[in-house]
């Protein structure tokens, strides 16, 4: 077997970011490659930088022996790299078609020859089993068929090293699997796969070879079937890593949350988009909505923070506040901690202190009256700072210039400041780093011990089975199964989650 | 915690100093392309715009802007974008001193029921902009843009064939003249026990002091207020806003309706200092030059204070420029230059701050 | 696709009915004359070419509201150069200025990331203050009629559709069959045969140039490389980039094509439209076209419509005032039409305000028999405003329209 791509001591400084200090690995054709690291290790960079996309600051690049210098995506394209992006990089409103033969069209005359195009796609896709429909609007497709047509994307530009980004992060379980099929299919192809993750276990299911990563430097390589979970998360982050969990029975008699019959239709009327939910939820309990992305969870949130006109009741400590404003339930008591920290919860060009007073700008420290009390608002952002560890200069830094983690820690910090009775929680601890992670599990634990009422959204289920006391599984906007996360395996809910029993 | 550091004051001046280097470059060149000197040109404009009579014409110039640019700002800060301040403003003069006249009350209510007028039709004729804005979805820049077209042709139709009426032995239309109580002293008395000498043909405006009262009134309230805050969010991130319990429909109706409101006044300084009616000779494009000036002085109390200012001068002292057989339009070169010079060197510094924040953070997290 | 097509033709035809009925009513007989049709895709052109500008930017990811200043820029080189150099060196220039306009736009917005309204309104500014004082300069020299005017420029022949509308070709003089078809004042088939004949006959060459251009601009944006790599700017930047598609490229030829149409547009006012450049000659039709663009969803046949719609109303209003008032009564029909449509969907309280709009406009075409001057020339910004509240509903504009892009994020 012959050297498909080798890395050798690349360091990329990056304003903000740890850098890649010294990141090296070789990734031999006809393997499947993982690189691990936490998140913030710098796996990312790296991969950025051999698709071209970014150009390191020092180090070399060898593919198939010769050392390259990308200057942009269509260089390593060139060299028959291909990327899947965690983010899935495609147009909504463009056809699976075009959006696969982007920026290599074939040509007929003046015009693209769809037709071409058409038939090539249709023969890889039966070639390597992705099977999808190329005249399809993508904003149609779930989200294992985009990342079908993402692959596809990919092997149109005749890659044969071909890399990963976090591909499992929005599958569930059962798509994870249709995933590694395809990817031990390429594998038998003669190609080159490098797998980057942070998920130990995929990872020693399925890669041959393991490059861990950690502060932006290469700590080991190793072949997979000489390492155990354990050494490998040892080898990440220098300790162990934290777990999610949560100890004894918190539950207060008192229920603060009670859904009744909560339906919300869409705008036409023609369909509803979560449909007939009730639960109630007592202080000091966590309650963990499981379902696949898209399946009502969002407009659960909305409801229940009034962003959604529904129908049904909801009642917060025993009183009706259907009338409520969005305003009247945040003063009332009620945190969020919404799913985009940036989009929903964050004036990025803004100073923290001025964020601090989003949400709050009813309410003491940060006004007294109508009036803002500058002063005071900066004092409480500071002690939020220390409080929470958010690692900025101080109060006047904008926040985009801090990190996912400390954003996230941050925006934690503020929805704790007010002690609500009750915090809907949408992917708390979505990429950030491990010692954020850690802290916003013990957050969440100290206020759950307080009596805090937590709803827990996420698509991490190991997150959900260890903070939760109970799990409700949505599926098609209603809730299908009700579940003890203490007796219940990542698989039996990744298998309620898709409806397969 | 804020360091008063060089690098500080020099990013704060830089935007300013880069556009004037830029405009001066760009009009010289204009200058000469006439084939005159810009020295002479520059020379000549100062020496004519600093004489007192003028200085008195660029604070009334800048009055009318500042308060128009004020109207704007209110849109921008929430991140809406009223175009339509020079169709709001016309409709404001014009109703206002036509119905002014109809009635005679105590001299300060009188000015202040002037007031209302003009600031409620500016307010209802923003109004349809912001009701198809929030139960339509029309962008409001569009709808702006076609009211301000119907603004002008409403205000000439209503003023020839209603409003007006032909002064003796002239054909020049006007309204009636509004009765003194009305009027806004000029504050030449004021000035004067500064040492400040009156000049002929030149005053300033009482409405100079309304204007710097609005200032300071948008400032605390945009930087000060629970109001302010919200208005800001909605224009920072109006996803966040919403979410954090601002009603965003809400917000927009309000800020295209302020903003009307206080357009309405722009058109009134010369209207109640100066001519005491509706006249032809109302001056057109206030809300268009308005525009620029708080692009300029990036929507800020005090920078669109200093750029109505310079704009005002501008305008002012390139009159001048007629003597030494240099096109007075000059000026539109000059001020144009400066808009579009500053508006790309702000976002520049913009990005090389936060390039900067990151930087100090980087510090902070390996320290 | 053919249903698509039997329903366009079938709404044109009952919008026709529908006019020939109110023509027969209200004897507005102007209403669908020839002159009207002719009238109306002349006026139809600028906004045309704007919505088109409109189109190639905002594809590829620019909002530009600068589609005015460039016409201005337009308008003007048309004037100057066309005076001097003939007509279609004029009209050469016009795209030129109008392309130079978009340079400065494409430099602010896509290399600095200036916010895009806020550069396009500045060019506006700009362009409006620019050719004041170019003009003003040229006016002293001496060859200017005026400080606001332009010499004039020479004329652009016509022709017609042979057979049908007359016209000449290779010295052959074509008969003109439609014309006294027409003005037999027929009900219905005569409002056609007018119709018809307005849109084909004694038509200038460049008209003839900007409709091509309607299809043109579909062909390059749906059915090449480059078009679809240009939507992949507007649509997902990133992924686009990431597929090595050069999108500042994309987006400053997007730009650029949107300012030379632009420019061509305000050439069209000065050269074919009229035959010298005047000030405030574009008056807005920048925006109009932006409007149009809106109207058509982003997409060239439904910019066409747009524009038709505009360039009718702008035509009625021109020619007869007294069609106008009669126009008023079309509006009640289409009030009338929302009213049936927003009862049987059950949104009553919709329904409730069309009808008492319906109602006043009923009563105003009922009170006033002469509308004034000043408030006839309202009539394309009416209708702009009118048009946009019912379309702005269901537009798909571009993904990434308006979001400064930077190359790597940040």
């Amino acid at each position: 077997m012959s050297v498909a791509v080798e890395l050798r001591h690349i360091s990329k400084r990056f304003p903000g970011v740890i850098a890649n200090k010294d990141v090296s690995m070789s990734v031999e054709t006809g393997t499947v490659h993982a690189l691990v690291g936490e998140n913030g290790a710098g796996k990312s960079t790296v991969m950025k930088i051999l698709y071209g996309m970014q150009r390191p600051d020092g180090g070399e690049i060898l593919v198939n022996g010769q050392a390259v210098n990308f200057k942009n995506p269509n260089d390593a394209i060139e060299a028959s790299i291909g990327m899947v992006h965690q983010h899935f990089m495609l147009a909504d409103n463009f056809t699976v078609l075009e959006n696969i033969i982007l920026g290599a069209e074939p040509k007929h005359g003046m015009t693209i020859d769809f037709a071409a195009a058409r038939k090539r796609v249709a023969d890889m896709s039966a070639a390597y089993g992705l099977d999808v429909d190329p005249d399809i609007l993508v904003e149609e497709l779930g989200v294992g068929q985009r990342q079908r047509v993402e692959i596809l994307k990919v092997l149109y530009r005749g890659a044969r090293i071909l890399i990963f980004d976090e591909p499992t992060a929005v599958l569930v379980p059962q798509e994870v699997d249709d995933l590694f099929n395809a990817l031990k299919g390429l594998r038998a192809q003669g190609m080159a796969i490098i797998f980057i993750s942070h998920k130990l276990d995929e990872v020693l299911r399925v890669a041959d070879d393991v490059t861990v990563v950690r502060a932006g430097s290469t700590v080991a390589q190793v072949k997979s079937k000489d390492v155990s979970a354990r050494q490998l998360a040892e080898l990440m982050v220098g300790s162990e890593l934290p777990q999610p969990t949560t100890h004894g029975d918190t539950r207060r008699p008192e229920v603060t949350l009670s859904l009744k019959d909560v339906s919300v239709p869409t705008k036409s009327g023609s369909r509803d988009l979560i449909s007939h939910i009730s639960f109630d939820l007592q202080a000091g309990e966590v309650i963990g909505i499981a379902g696949v992305e898209g399946n009502g969870q969002a407009e659960l949130v909305e409801a229940i923070m009034g962003l959604r006109d529904y129908t049904g009741q909801i009642e917060f400590k025993g009183e009706n506040i259907d009338h409520y404003t969005v305003a009247h339930r945040h003063d009332a008591g009620i945190g969020l901690i919404p799913e985009d920290r940036q989009r929903q919860a964050l004036m990025m060009a803004s100073p923290l202190w001025e964020n601090r007073i989003l949400g709050h700008q009813r309410s003491k420290p940060v006004m007294r009256g109508f009036i803002l009390d500058k002063k005071a608002t900066i004092a409480d952002t500071r002690l939020i700072m220390d409080e929470f560890d958010v690692r900025a200069p101080g109060p006047h830094t904008l926040a985009a210039a801090l990190s996912g983690g400390n954003q996230q820690k941050f925006i934690v910090g503020r929805e704790m400041s007010k002690a609500p009775a009750l915090l809907v929680a949408s992917h708390p601890t979505r990429g950030v780093d491990v010692g954020a992670q850690a802290a916003i599990w013990e957050e969440l634990r100290r206020a759950r011990e307080k009596g805090m009422a937590i709803v827990l959204i996420s698509a991490d289920l190991e997150e959900l089975i260890g903070m939760s006391d109970r799990l409700l599984v949505m599926l098609r906007g209603a809730i299908t199964a009700e579940l003890n996360p203490q007796k219940t395996t990542p698989e039996q809910l990744g298998s309620a989650m898709t409806g397969a029993q | 915690m804020k360091k008063l550091s060089t690098s500080r004051v020099l990013l704060a001046v830089a935007a300013p100093i880069v556009a004037a280097v830029v405009s001066i470059v760009v009009s010289s060149f204009a200058v000469l392309a006439s084939k005159k000197s810009p020295m002479d040109a520059y020379t000549t404009m100062w020496e004519f715009g600093t004489q007192a009579g003028s200085l008195f014409e660029v604070l009334n110039t800048a009055t009318s802007y500042y308060i128009a640019a004020i109207a704007i700002a209110v849109t921008f800060r929430a991140g809406l974008f009223n175009i339509g301040i020079e169709g709001q403003l016309r409709l404001g003069a014009l109703f206002s001193a036509y119905f002014a006249a109809k009635f005679v009350l105590p001299p300060v209510l009188h000015v202040l029921a002037t007031f209302v007028i003009a600031m409620t039709v500016g307010g209802l004729w923003a109004a349809i902009a912001a009701y198809l804005k929030v139960k339509r979805g029309v962008s409001e820049v569009i709808s702006t843009i076609m009211l301000n077209s119907l603004a002008v042709g409403l205000t000439s139709f209503l003023f020839a064939q209603y409003f007006a009426e032909i002064i003796e032995g002239s054909n020049n239309l006007t309204t009636k003249i509004l009765p003194a109580s009305a009027h806004i002293p000029d504050l030449m008395p004021l000035l004067n026990k500064f040492g400040v000498e009156d000049q002929p043909g030149g005053r300033v405006y009482g409405m100079l002091l309304v204007a710097i009262a609005l200032g300071i009134a948008f400032w605390f309230i945009v930087n000060r207020t629970r109001f302010g805050f919200e208005l800001r969010a909605s224009g920072s991130n109006p996803i966040a806003a919403r979410v954090s319990g601002v009603n965003s429909k809400k917000m927009t109706f309000i800020a295209l309706v302020i903003s009307g409101a206080i357009a309405g006044l722009a058109g009134l300084p010369t209207i109640l200092g100066d001519t005491h009616s509706y006249t032809m000779g109302f001056k057109s494009g206030i809300g268009f030059s308005a525009i620029a000036v708080a692009l300029l002085g990036r929507n800020g109390a005090v920078g669109m204070a200093i750029s109505a200012l310079l704009f005002g001068f501008l305008e002012v002292s390139s009159r001048a420029l007629e003597l030494i057989d240099i096109a007075p339009e000059t000026y539109v070169i000059m001020q144009g230059s400066i808009l579009l010079s500053s508006v790309i060197a702000y976002e520049v510094i913009r990005r090389y701050k936060i390039t900067l924040q990151s930087k100090e953070l980087a510090k902070v997290v390996t320290a | 696709m053919k249903t698509k097509a039997t329903k366009l033709l079938l709404n044109a035809t009952l919008l026709i009915l529908v006019m020939s009925i109110i023509r027969l009513i209200t004897g507005a007989s102007d209403l669908t004359s020839i002159g009207t049709a002719s009238a109306a895709l002349l006026l139809s052109v600028p906004i045309v070419l704007a919505g088109l500008g409109g189109l190639f930017s905002e594809r590829s990811g620019v909002v530009n509201i600068g589609l005015e200043g460039m016409m201005i820029l337009g308008a003007w080189a048309g004037g100057f150069i066309g005076s001097k150099h003939g007509p279609w060196l004029g009209l050469a220039g016009a795209i030129f200025f109008g392309a130079v306009g978009a340079l400065v736009h494409a430099i602010a917005t896509v290399s600095f990331g200036v916010d895009h309204v806020v550069s396009g309104v500045a060019i506006n500014i700009i362009a409006a203050g620019l050719v004041r004082y170019l003009s003003t300069i040229l006016y002293q020299g001496g060859s200017w009629p005026g400080p606001s005017q332009s010499p004039d420029v020479g004329a652009i022949s016509n022709n017609g559709l042979p057979v049908l509308s007359g016209g000449t070709y290779f010295g052959w003089k074509s008969p003109d069959i439609l014309t006294p078809i027409a003005e037999k004042q027929w009900f219905f088939i005569s409002d056609i045969a007018s119709i018809i004949r307005g849109f084909t006959g004694d038509l200038s060459y460049v008209t003839a140039i900007a409709v091509a251009i309607v299809p043109i601009s579909f062909f390059i944006l749906w059915k090449t490389s480059f078009g679809l790599r240009l939507r992949s700017a507007g649509e997902a930047p990133i992924a686009a980039e990431s597929l090595g598609v050069n999108v500042y490229l994309m987006k400053y030829s997007g730009v650029l094509i949107s300012g030379g149409l632009a420019g061509l547009g305000g050439g069209f006012l000065a050269i074919v439209a009229a035959n010298h450049y005047q000030e405030n000659q574009v008056a807005g039709r920048g925006y109009i076209g932006l409007a149009a663009l809106l109207f058509g969803n982003y997409r060239p046949g439904g910019i066409l419509m747009g524009a038709g719609l505009f360039g009718f109303a702008d035509a009625l209003q021109l020619r007869d005032s007294a069609a106008i008032h009669a126009l008023i009564l079309l509006i009640v029909a289409i009030l009338a039409y929302l009213v049936y449509r927003d009862v049987r969907k059950s949104n009553y309280l919709s329904a409730a305000i069309s009808g008492v709009m319906s109602a006043g406009f009923m009563w105003f075409y009922l009170a006033v028999d002469v509308l004034p001057g000043q408030l006839v020339t309202m009539t394309p910004y009416i209708a702009t405003l009118l048009v946009l509240s019912l379309a702005s509903q269901r537009l798909r504009m571009p993904a990434a329209d308006g979001i400064p892009y930077r190359r790597g994020g940040l």
